[in-house]
């Protein structure tokens, strides 16, 4: 035996522990990794933005003294009943199915309790939700669930869903176990079957069929409510110009950011561009059609605090919607809760498994038991709480850049961290007039 | 009867009066004409009236019907009666792709033939087709039954669920987890009613067709089965 010292163990950073751990599991289950959320890799993102705040070119507005308004028309381009916000931060959809009916209820009520609007899923329409929510938007998807023409009617405006940011090109999957009666009636499917929702329409491919389809919904709808459509960030110029072209009152963007009920872990973390920088090239779409404000862009993905609200906007988005940042504010992945986590062979702000159905604090589950946990009131207050909070974050930013409306930030407002995240959101590296790639165009 | 000219009166005029219609109007008798294919005909009708379309039709013609009863003398475009509730679309001519699309009640009849998709994601439609179907007709189909006279094209039934599928002629082939099975007496029963409200009890009989349906295999995820897809 040498006296020399031993090399000291090394890991591979390409087959690190948690890449080797993955490895194993799929050897052992011959299964893909199934979870919910969106990605969980490091991505350049609203934190690597920073506002410039008012100097001697601009002056602020006074906090708590000068108004500054954070009110939203949705859907002014055609619908005889655009909607009319409080605030520009909106629930995104989230269905029936991965979440309980008292979790939908209470988004309802933290919604409408804070001024804004909240969303359906796959998985049709629910009374707890219509009952509890002054605006709802009802998503009209490749699954059709529950599709009908009295809710069609009954909604606030619809979205039709080509693709959302965890998995653009992909469909949905609620896995057997979350098919409780309830939620197999409503979407006409045996109890307990894997439940897969299509990648694309059943009755229609293209831009020009959106266009007809659209055209449809309109007519059924007696041409009141306005009409969204959802893409994930993949191509957002070219998304952004086609849905515009295809008639859209109001274009939902929704990053890679962007949570699902359940889907593979490879494809949340390997499809789809970050929110970030998504966001740019849909204002450039909308601005080069003459369309930007006229047909409103909403931004998804990874929105957190009124930070985020406030970048996105000085993007150039009029809303932004939440989805994660909601279910947390409901009491997803509460430490409180850490004991049942553990249970589960997980930790508190790391649970995922949402398909599993087995959420200790009964909100992404269809067991009664669990989710007899979930105080729907008390949900409703908590997401009330945060949206106001949220508003008020975004409110203190955008009166310390001089506006007197969330909607007059400017990218002029900001500046870059990072070189990244100055390619990608089209604002200058901090202390520089540098760009990467401006003149390059996208 | 209401006779409404949809060159001079235009789309929205139509679709406004039809959804006026409520509950037990005696305006039960329509007749729209000059359709030249133009889409959305008729859409989202909720009253027990009468419509007949003199002409052929375009996109979505019928689409998310309720109750009315809506014969086009002339062929129809992609996605008629999509997502249809209750009612019925009777079409003389043929019909174009995703007839019947999604359909939750209701029953289509189509006497010519039918493009690709007929019945796709069907949900408790009834489709009656006198004449052939598509590739991939019942794609992902929930429920309801397909009741083809002619043949089928490629991959009947791909993925399906619980629809029930009876085609008399051949089928080109068979989709994933779609298999042949028994004709029981209960199907005979069944096709016979369908026959007879879909205009065809002349035309063909139920001892004449082969039902498919699903093998199940494929509702559970399971590896061994990925070569399936």
């Amino acid at each position: 035996m040498s006296d020399f010292p031993h090399t000291p163990p090394r890991y591979s950073a390409t087959f690190t522990p948690a890449v080797n751990a993955e490895i194993r599991r799929a050897a052992a289950s011959g299964i893909y990794d199934i979870r919910g959320g969106g990605t969980k890799r490091h991505l350049p993102h609203f934190d690597d933005l920073l506002f410039l705040g008012a100097s001697i070119s601009r002056y602020p507005l006074e906090g708590y003294r000068e108004k500054c308004a954070t009110d939203v028309w949705l859907g002014t381009r055609f619908a005889k009943k655009p909607i009319h916000l409080d605030i520009p931060v909106t629930i995104a959809g989230m269905s029936f199915g991965a979440l309980s009916g008292p979790a939908k209820e209470a988004l309802g009520r933290g919604a409408s309790a804070a001024g804004t609007s909240t969303t359906t899923g796959d998985g049709g329409m629910t009374e707890e939700e219509r009952g509890h929510s002054k605006t709802l938007v009802y998503q009209y998807l490749p699954s059709r669930y529950g599709m009908n023409p009295d809710d069609l009617r009954r909604c606030d405006a619809i979205e039709v869903v080509v693709g959302q940011g965890a998995k653009p090109g992909g469909g949905g999957m609620l896995l057997g176990q979350k098919i409780s009666d309830r939620v197999a009636m409503m979407r006409n499917l045996p109890k307990g079957i894997d439940q897969r929702s299509a990648c694309r329409h059943p009755d229609w491919t293209g831009p020009d069929d959106l266009e007809i389809k659209i055209h449809e919904l309109r007519e059924i709808t007696d041409w009141e409510k306005p009409i969204y459509v959802k893409v994930g960030g993949a191509r957002p110029y070219y998304d952004t110009a086609l849905a515009v072209k295809a008639g859209a009152d109001v274009v939902v963007l929704d990053g890679m950011q962007g949570g699902t009920a359940a889907t593979q872990d490879v494809f949340i973390e390997h499809v789809g561009m970050p929110i970030l920088a998504c966001i740019p090239q849909a204002v450039k779409a909308l601005q080069d059609l003459g369309m930007h404000r006229k047909v409103q862009l909403i931004v998804s993905g990874g929105i957190r605090s009124g930070a985020d609200v406030a970048k996105a906007m000085a993007l150039g988005a009029d809303a932004v919607a939440i989805g994660t940042a909601a279910l947390i504010a409901l009491g997803d992945n509460d430490p409180k809760l850490e004991a049942e986590y553990q249970k589960l062979q997980t930790t508190a702000d790391a649970y995922d498994d949402w398909h599993e159905g087995k959420d200790p604090a009964g909100i992404t589950t269809q067991d009664p038991e669990l989710f007899k946990r979930f105080d729907p009131v008390l949900g409703g207050r908590r997401l009330k709480n945060y949206l106001k909070v949220m508003t008020l974050e975004a409110q203190t930013i955008a009166r310390a850049c001089g506006k007197n409306h969330l909607h007059n930030l400017e990218p002029e407002d900001l500046c870059s961290l990072t070189i990244e995240a100055a390619a990608m959101a089209g604002v200058p590296l901090a202390g520089t007039s540098w760009i990467p790639g401006r003149n390059g165009g996208f | 009867m209401q006779s409404f000219d949809l060159g001079k009166e235009g789309l929205r005029a139509l679709n406004s009066a039809l959804h006026g219609l409520k509950g037990q109007t005696n305006m039960t008798d329509w007749e729209v004409v000059n359709p030249k294919g133009a889409h959305a005909i008729a859409a989202g009708v909720d009253a027990p009236v009468d419509i007949t379309v003199r002409g052929s039709t375009g996109y979505y013609c019928a689409g998310m019907n309720k109750q009315a009863t809506i014969r086009i003398k002339g062929s129809a475009g992609p996605g008629v009666a999509e997502n249809m509730m209750s009612g019925t679309v009777i079409i003389d001519g043929n019909a174009s792709q995703y007839a019947g699309a999604t359909g939750r009640g209701g029953l289509l009849v189509i006497k010519g033939n039918a493009s690709s998709r007929c019945g796709v994601s069907m949900k408790g439609i009834d489709i009656v087709v006198h004449g052939n179907i598509g590739h991939m007709s019942a794609f992902m189909a929930q429920s309801g039954n397909l009741v083809v006279l002619g043949d089928a094209g490629d991959a009947l039934g791909d993925s399906l669920y619980e629809a029930r599928l009876f085609v008399r002629g051949s089928v080109k082939s068979l989709g994933a987890d779609c298999i042949e099975k028994e004709m029981r007496p209960e199907h005979y029963a069944l096709l016979e009613d369908l026959l007879k409200r879909g205009e065809a009890d002349g035309k063909a009989k139920p001892e004449e067709f082969k039902r498919y349906g699903s093998a199940r295999k494929l509702y559970n995820f399971n590896i061994d089965n990925a070569a399936a897809y």
